[in-house]
């Protein structure tokens, strides 16, 4: 390999140096319909899953084919999706926030002949590479961080537990037929880069054992004030230890007041806190972001611990495909899942999902504890 | 031929739905293969070994991956997380694995022009894997080594006209919802505001300046396609203040089973008839919809504006014309005292073209935050150490009952010496005069 050079000159960097110029504006890559009726639609419709359609006050008409993916992409495959899009949509296309992929046409024949090319597109392993979906009162594609594939502090992988989950969901991916739509998200550790506190269902790696500390090297790889500083709950203290016959500077933690975090082995590397057994998923539903009918709401934490199981995770899917069934049976119409369990009162959710109630679902982490206790006499037998 | 037994991913491959297992292996076939001669700066096994260091996460339970301290381009904060593998011996072309965070266009509309020159550029210079997209929204470039990355910060703003998002203490890339774009529902144009606002804080984004991170999200309905009530420190929700507006004969088309309610969103079941009565009177949550004599009447002073009932019928009911957003403060994760979700700071603002009112709110907030934000305090817990009330002084925010779910419940009120007539100077000889010791 011969480094190839871009134009950029080390020895002088400010060259030509280009810096603070934003993202593109999105008026480069509109599709010509959609910059025609930008703010002049007039209603939509989903004719079938995961096809829509938009009609703008001109009369004019986009049809649009939403399909999943794994987030996680090739170049191999985005290359793909862009043969696609040049052969149907002019070379446009986008993504959603739920990392589906849209290509939008102009007619009704054309999206069906897309779709059926689309359906018909499988990897060499035997999945789909764009399954059509994702829309209305379904299970759309799960939003979800890094895992084992890219980051420190995992205590679970995404890409796994995700593929695993939609395998089991798949089919409430190409229909519409819940009482409302079911967003579910994915984070691996509890930091939640991937923010899964409002959803209706949510997958959450959670460590169980406090850093295994490394005394021989954190005087030399770590800086002892910014570990100590890092620790949410003050766990950590600096202190001296006699090590191999020599005193070391070292960290000592109060494992009772760990909350398993990670945040400690961000700034030192030598407090590792990943372990086969001790970590695994936690589950929560009954969030939501919209503020349709009910407002906004937090999830809950309904199963604290299951263990790792790749790379299939049978006993997480099985949990969530119970939780996911019984509220499809359940709920009313429009009733998201946290509306439901609300509805219906917290116990009976327990009962009716097979799901064992025990100490560690009591909040008692700070002051927002309080308001989850039942300050009433009203409960269900 | 791909270097390493994957027996557990291997288990991933088969259902349904895409498997990224198979798709890294298109890669590694791909590189190995390398049809078009591309002299890879990044080790052609990348893609091979990052399998086979997931598989051995798979099989152990554990990721090993290490922190990868501060790497990144001259100038810039953030917009690169340093990564390095813990067995850099076993899997060399991962050894290491920096991604570079790209900002993504509002929207994350694309034209395959764009996309094939970021594909040509990460299959040069970085490891051929992707996220479309990262959780906040950027475009991650999943792998390279550092000595790529000034090179890879060149091509994108020279050659793509791009530039990098953002990490660590800063603002982080803002994200909108497709609004105007493509849904009826925007009540602002929330992609452009996104657009300018990035462009606006660009210093914000690439040096970090602030106690810890920030995030603004754009959704033009409150129905919140981006989560921005619940997943940025400052989220611009779209709202209207006058009325919905009705279409009476479509209505009765929706009545009378010509039109699908829900645009078609519950089709995949059999709910019955259409009921008007149950399912939209009687499902507002402020009861404030009549349906009489064949006439839907909106009592629009108590709509709180849900989106429910223009979701059930969007050709019949419409958005109003007085439109502007609402701004939240404060959502986060739970990380520490639990999660947060935006608390309403300025319940309307109109969106008007050079956006005044909204960055002198936005920098008002930011001066008290960075004044008083401790290291590492979003800014939700800001909020919580020194009071809601706080916030609507420093910004000149008029407090408003719009501002609670409920009055405060204790009446331990801070008053301030100016709010009390006389002032808090008094003499003990006066109160004397009254009472004896
Ligand atoms: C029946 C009521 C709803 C309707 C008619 C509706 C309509 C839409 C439409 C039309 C889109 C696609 C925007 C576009 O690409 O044109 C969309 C996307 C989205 N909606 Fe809704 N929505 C509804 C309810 C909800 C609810 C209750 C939530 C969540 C709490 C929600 C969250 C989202 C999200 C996250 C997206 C983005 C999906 C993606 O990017 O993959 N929507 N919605
Ligand atoms: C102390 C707390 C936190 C630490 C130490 C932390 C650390 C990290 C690290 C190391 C990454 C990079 C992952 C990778 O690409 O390898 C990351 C990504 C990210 N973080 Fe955090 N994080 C923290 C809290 C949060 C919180 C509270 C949020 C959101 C509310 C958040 C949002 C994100 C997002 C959106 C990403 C991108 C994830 C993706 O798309 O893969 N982080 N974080
Ligand atoms: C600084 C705090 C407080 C002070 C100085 C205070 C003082 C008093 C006093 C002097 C009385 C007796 C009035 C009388 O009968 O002459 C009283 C009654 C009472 N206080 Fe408080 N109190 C305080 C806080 C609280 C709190 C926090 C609660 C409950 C949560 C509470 C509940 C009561 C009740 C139930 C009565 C009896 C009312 C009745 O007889 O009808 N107090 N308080
Ligand atoms: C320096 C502080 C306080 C002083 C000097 C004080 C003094 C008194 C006095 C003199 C009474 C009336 C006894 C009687 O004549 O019946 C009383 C009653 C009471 N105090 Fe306090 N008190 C103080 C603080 C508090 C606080 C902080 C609380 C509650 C949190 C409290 C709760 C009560 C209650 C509930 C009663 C009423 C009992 C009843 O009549 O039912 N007191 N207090
Ligand atoms: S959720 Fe935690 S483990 Fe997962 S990518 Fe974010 S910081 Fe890393
Ligand atoms: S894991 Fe978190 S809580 Fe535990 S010691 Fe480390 S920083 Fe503190
Ligand atoms: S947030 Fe509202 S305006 Fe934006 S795309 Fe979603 S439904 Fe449309
Ligand atoms: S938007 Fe919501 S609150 Fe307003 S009238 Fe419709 S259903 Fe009622």
């Amino acid at each position: 390999m011969a480094f190839i050079s871009s134009g950029y000159n080390p020895a002088k960097p400010m060259e030509g140096r280009i810096t603070d110029i934003g993202p593109r504006h999105f008026t480069d890559f509109l599709p010509p319909v959609l910059a025609k009726n930008k703010g002049a639609w007039d209603y939509h419709e989903i004719i079938e899953p995961g096809m829509l359609l938009h009609v703008g006050l001109s009369g004019d008409k986009v049809y649009t084919v939403r399909c999943g993916g794994a987030r996680l992409m090739s170049v191999t495959h985005i290359r793909e999706i862009c043969d696609i899009a040049d052969k149907y949509c002019g070379g446009h296309l986008r993504f959603t926030t739920r990392n589906n992929i849209e290509f939008m046409v102009p007619t009704l024949e054309e999206a069906k002949a897309l779709k059926a090319d689309l359906n018909g597109r499988k990897f060499a392993g035997g999945s789909n590479k764009f399954p059509v979906g994702g829309t209305g009162a379904g299970v759309t594609n799960i939003v979800h961080t890094q895992g084992w594939i890219h980051c420190h502090t995992p205590a679970t992988d995404a890409s796994g537990t995700v593929k695993a989950t939609m395998d089991v969901v798949f089919e409430e991916f190409q229909n519409m037929r819940l009482p409302a739509p079911v967003r579910i998200s994915m984070a691996c550790c509890l930091n939640m880069c991937g923010a899964v506190h409002c959803s209706d269902i949510a997958i959450l790696g959670i460590h169980r054992k406090p850093p295994i500390i490394d005394h021989e090297s954190v005087d030399n790889i770590c800086e002892v004030p910014l570990a100590v500083a890092a620790c949410p709950t003050g766990a950590i203290r600096p202190t001296k230890i006699e090590f191999q016959g020599k005193q070391v500077n070292t960290v000592a933690v109060k494992n009772e007041r760990c909350m398993f975090c990670g945040n400690c082995y961000t700034m030192c590397p030598a407090m590792p806190l990943a372990d086969k057994t001790g970590d695994g998923v936690a589950i929560m539903v009954g969030g939501k972001i919209s503020n349709r009918m009910t407002t906004p709401k937090f999830s809950k934490v309904v199963v604290p611990f299951i263990p790792n199981e790749p790379p299939r995770w049978p006993k997480m899917t099985k949990v969530i495909k119970k939780i996911l069934d019984t509220y499809a049976a359940d709920a009313r119409k429009y009733e998201r899942l946290g509306d439901w369990a609300n509805r219906i009162g917290w116990e009976r959710f327990f009962e009716k999902c097979d799901l064992e109630f025990s100490a560690h679902l009591i909040d008692d982490f700070r002051d927002p504890a309080y308001y989850t206790w039942r300050q009433t006499t009203q409960f269900k037998f | 031929m791909a270097k390493h037994k994957t027996p557990l991913l291997d288990q991933l491959e088969s259902g349904p739905w895409p498997s990224f297992v198979s798709d890294i292996k298109q890669e590694v076939a791909h590189r190995y293969a390398n049809p078009k001669g591309v002299d890879f700066q990044i080790p052609a096994e990348c893609p091979d070994d990052l399998l086979g260091v997931l598989e051995l996460s798979y099989v152990e339970g554990e990721t090993h991956w290490k922190h990868g301290g501060i790497v990144g381009v001259f100038g810039y904060g953030g917009g690169v997380i340093g990564r390095y593998c813990d067995q850099p011996e076993k899997f060399p072309g991962v050894a290491h694995f920096h991604t570079v965070r790209l900002n993504q266009p509002s929207g994350m509309y694309y034209k395959t022009d764009f996309l094939r020159q970021l594909c040509d550029l990460w299959e040069l210079r970085g490891s051929g894997l992707t996220n479309m997209h990262g959780a906040t929204g950027d475009i991650v470039l999943l792998g390279t080594s550092t000595p790529q990355l000034e090179e890879i910060f060149w091509e994108v703003t020279h050659n793509m006209n791009n530039d990098l998002g953002g990490s660590g203490s800063n603002l982080r890339t803002p994200a909108c919802c497709l609004g105007e774009s493509r849904c009826e529902y925007a009540c602002y144009d929330s992609q452009e505001m996104c657009f300018n606002l990035t462009n606006e804080y660009q210093d914000e984004l690439h040096r970090p300046a602030f106690p810890y991170k920030f995030k603004f999200k754009f959704d033009g309905c409150s129905l919140g396609c981006v989560a921005a009530i619940a997943r940025s420190d400052m989220s611009f929700i779209g709202t209207w203040r006058d009325e919905i507006r009705v279409d009476q004969k479509t209505v009765a088309a929706y009545v009378g089973g010509e039109i699908a309610p829900n645009a078609g969103a519950y089709a995949g079941r059999d709910w019955g008839k259409f009921d008007i009565q149950k399912e939209v009177v009687e499902r507002c949550p402020s009861q404030c919809i009549r349906y009489e004599g064949g006439k839907l009447e909106i009592n629009n002073k108590e709509c709180v504006r849900c989106m429910h009932c223009i979701c059930v019928m969007p050709r019949a009911l419409k958005i109003g014309n007085d439109r502007g957003c609402s701004i939240l403060v404060g959502a986060k994760a739970p990380i520490l005292d639990g999660p947060q979700m935006g608390s309403l700071a300025i319940p309307f603002i109109k969106v008007d073209d050079d956006y005044a009112g909204v960055k002198e709110f936005i920098e008002a907030t930011w001066d008290w935050w960075m004044e008083e934000g401790k290291n590492r305090e979003r800014i939700g817990e800001t909020l919580k150490r020194l009071g809601f009330a706080k916030l609507l002084e420093v910004t000149g925010t008029k407090a408003d009952p719009r501002h609670v779910k409920e009055p405060r419940h204790n009446p331990y009120i801070f008053w301030k010496e100016e709010e009390v007539e006389g002032g808090w100077q008094r003499e003990i000889s006066d109160y004397r005069s009254r009472h004896q010791k």
